[in-house]
């Protein structure tokens, strides 16, 4: 089976600053794999070439073995890639419904229509509801996205990144800013909706990655030092030594 | 509070309640005619509903697709130039075109111009956008004067739409069949501008506008939905600039203007641009200043600046915002606890008012009059412009009612916010 997503000697430099200096990955598709490392060592920049925000210096990205490097983002999406972001990024003016609703337009066919009713595309609401339950916003549907809380619009966003049904889902820090019970319940959501998903993940809190990932990639100054399951990384001492020794104890 | 009403995502209702509006409005429209009567009240009317269709379209790109325009008179203007050389070519005989379809001819040239400039200018919305607007709008402003042929330069182009093959025995002689015209081009416009923005290209304008990056990322391109957006603010800007020339039967330079363009602006922001029906709102103000203030004085288009400039400021959701505030106090009974408030700050505003009036209208008399001519009617009162006292209570007014106004504005606030915070208590979460 080809891998969900492929990294081949990647490399990003921001002029004469070298931030990804040559990453190999491979995340089987179904997998969850999260990616962690300390500050700056390049994480975001990572999560950005595989959503093609940035385009690699050098290097491959393959998503189910087609090349998306340069690619436009929607183009990406359009390939069966959603992804949320580290900075809440919502409709902020519209309706909780209707940011779901938006999510999957194109992922369900309705494209560029501009001759169809929403409010009479039944299989749209219904899979918009369902997915607000899911998220667990059903009671919230008509609120203006703007104006809920800092975990709500966390999982709204959530919501919008999973509505289009991609089988290869992006999470870029979940849980940043949140207390300890809304990590938990942003934790068990992610495990539930990334069933029988692809799900890469980029986070820096230790619970959550341990929790969820089938496998953890260290990301050090720009490379990999260690990938594998959670005990083998747990238990790896260049691992322990780069990273969690300041962190678990 | 935001100022842009969330949309109820599912509807309700039978299909007379759910479209009880369209009813109303098509009722409103069929009767309006018996009730003005007068020739001038036909043509006021005429001219709003022209203006109703402009700004709809335009808060397409503004209030919709989150694009400011500063040159959306160039598709309501090169709409009007090709119906009207299509009214000429059809009044010549060349082909057969009853008068009623005509505007369409102007509905697609906008859209073909929007293909053309949008091709280029909906990459990115913000200031590049505004500024591309503004740059097109300047061309073809000067375009106008230079390619005279077309454009007739500044005398502009006229036609005789009688000349035209009668439709079903219509002539359109009259202003009042030309009424119904407008009406009937006005009621299918807004129904049609309605139901595209409940389309999911509808609600993916609204999406791109909010969040670009994120509308990306749901599988849509920013500058595609933009682009759509901005071909259907064409359409519709070229029909209402085709109905302009078949009411007027001219064309000049001053369709396609920038001083159009801005009065387009004006009239969807003093409306309200979040709201669909704002717009409506605007330019049924906007044209009743125009024709009724214009009776009463000279510097009209001063007033409807100082009531943009009002509305930019204490009200930047317009009129339909300040109307949609109340409406959950209003179901919820409590718009009474505000009539007293509302009664005490009208007071000093209106003082503010009448005392700017008056100063304007001094000033506007100074440069204007006469030699020698000191006296001038204003408010029922003959002032006398040289002496000190009229400018003195004027002042006094204006500034003391603008001072009292800023004291007692916090209270009306709170009292606001009391009777809306009731009303949502009672709706419930």
């Amino acid at each position: 089976m080809t891998d969900a997503i492929e990294l081949i000697d990647l490399h990003k430099s921001f002029g004469p600053t070298a931030v990804i200096r040559g990453v190999n990955l491979s995340i089987a598709q179904g997998e969850r794999h999260a990616i962690i490392g300390p500050n700056g060592a390049g994480k975001s920049t990572l999560y950005n070439l595989i959503t093609a925000k940035y385009v690699p210096s050098a290097g491959r990205i393959r998503l189910r073995g087609q090349d998306i490097a340069g690619r436009k983002p929607y183009e990406i999406n359009r390939m069966g890639l959603a992804r949320s972001f580290q900075v809440t990024n919502i409709f902020p003016r519209m309706s909780v419904f209707e940011n779901v609703r938006c999510g999957m337009f194109w992922a369900m066919g309705y494209r560029h229509s501009f001759w169809q009713n929403v409010d009479k595309l039944e299989d749209v609401t219904q899979r918009s509801l369902q997915i607000l339950n899911d998220i667990g916003m059903g009671a919230r549907a008509d609120i203006p996205a703007g104006v809920l809380s800092y975990a709500e619009q966390r999982a709204l966003e959530i919501g919008i990144t999973i509505a289009g049904g991609a089988d290869v889902i992006l999470l870029d820090e979940p849980t940043a800013g949140m207390n300890r019970s809304e990590t938990e319940q942003t934790v068990e959501l992610v495990r539930r909706i990334t069933e029988n998903k692809t799900l890469v993940m980029v986070e820096h809190d230790m619970s959550v990655v341990f929790g969820v990932a089938d496998r953890i990639s260290v990301l050090v100054y720009g490379e990999v030092i260690a990938s594998g399951p959670p005990e083998e990384i747990r238990g790896n001492s260049a691992v322990r030594e780069a990273y969690l020794g300041e962190e678990v104890n | 509070m935001s100022a842009f009403a969330p949309t109820s995502p599912r509807t309700n209702g039978s299909f007379l309640r759910r479209n009880a509006i369209w009813f109303v409005a098509l009722g409103v429209a069929l009767l309006l005619p018996q009730v003005t009567r007068s020739g001038i009240g036909i043509a006021v009317l005429n001219q709003m509903f022209i203006m109703v269709i402009f700004s709809l379209s335009y808060n397409m790109l503004l209030g919709q697709g989150g694009m400011l325009s500063f040159g959306h008179a160039v598709y309501f203007g090169l709409g009007g130039y090709f119906t009207i050389h299509l009214m000429e070519m059809a009044g010549d005989g060349a082909f057969f075109m009853p008068l009623p379809l005509v505007p369409l001819a102007g509905g697609i040239a906008g859209l073909l111009f929007g293909l053309i400039f949008g091709s280029f200018s909906t990459n990115r919305a913000g200031t590049v956008f505004a500024m591309i607007s503004l740059g097109i709008g300047e061309m073809i402003a000067a375009s106008s004067l230079i390619f005279t042929k077309f454009s007739g330069g500044e005398e502009g182009i006229t036609s005789d739409r009688t000349e035209l093959t009668p439709f079903f025995g219509a002539k359109f002689g009259s202003d009042l069949e030309v009424y119904y015209l407008i009406a009937a081009w006005m009621m299918l416009s807004i129904w049609l501008m309605y139901r595209l923005s409940r389309t999911p290209v509808g609600r993916m304008a609204n999406a791109v506008r909010d969040n670009p990056e994120r509308a990306e990322f749901v599988g849509y391109s920013q500058k595609q939905v933009r682009f759509l957006s901005f071909m259907g603010a064409g359409f519709f800007a070229g029909i209402a600039g085709g109905l302009f020339a078949l009411n007027y039967e001219i064309v000049t330079e001053e369709t396609v203007n920038l001083v159009t363009s801005g009065t387009v602006l004006l009239q969807a922001y003093i409306g309200g641009v979040g709201f669909f029906a704002g717009p409506i709102v605007g330019a049924i103000v906007y044209t009743l200043l125009q024709t009724l203030l214009s009776n009463y004085t000279e510097i009209w288009a001063l007033y409807v600046g100082l009531v943009f400039v009002a509305t930019v400021m204490y009200a930047p959701a317009g009129l339909t915002g300040l109307i949609m505030m109340h409406v959950p106090i209003y179901r919820a009974g409590k718009l009474g606890s505000l009539a007293l408030p509302y009664l005490r700050i009208g007071a000093p505003v209106l003082s503010c008012a009448i005392g700017v009036i008056g100063l304007l209208e001094m000033l506007q008399f100074l440069s204007v009059r006469s030699v020698g001519e000191a006296s001038h009617e204003l408010f029922w009162v003959t002032v006398n412009v040289e002496q000190p006292v009229a400018w003195i209570i004027f002042a006094a007014l204006a500034v003391g009612g603008f001072v009292i106004t800023r004291r007692m504005a916090p209270a009306v606030v709170a009292a606001w916010n009391a009777a809306s915070q009731h009303a949502y208590a009672r709706r419930g979460p």
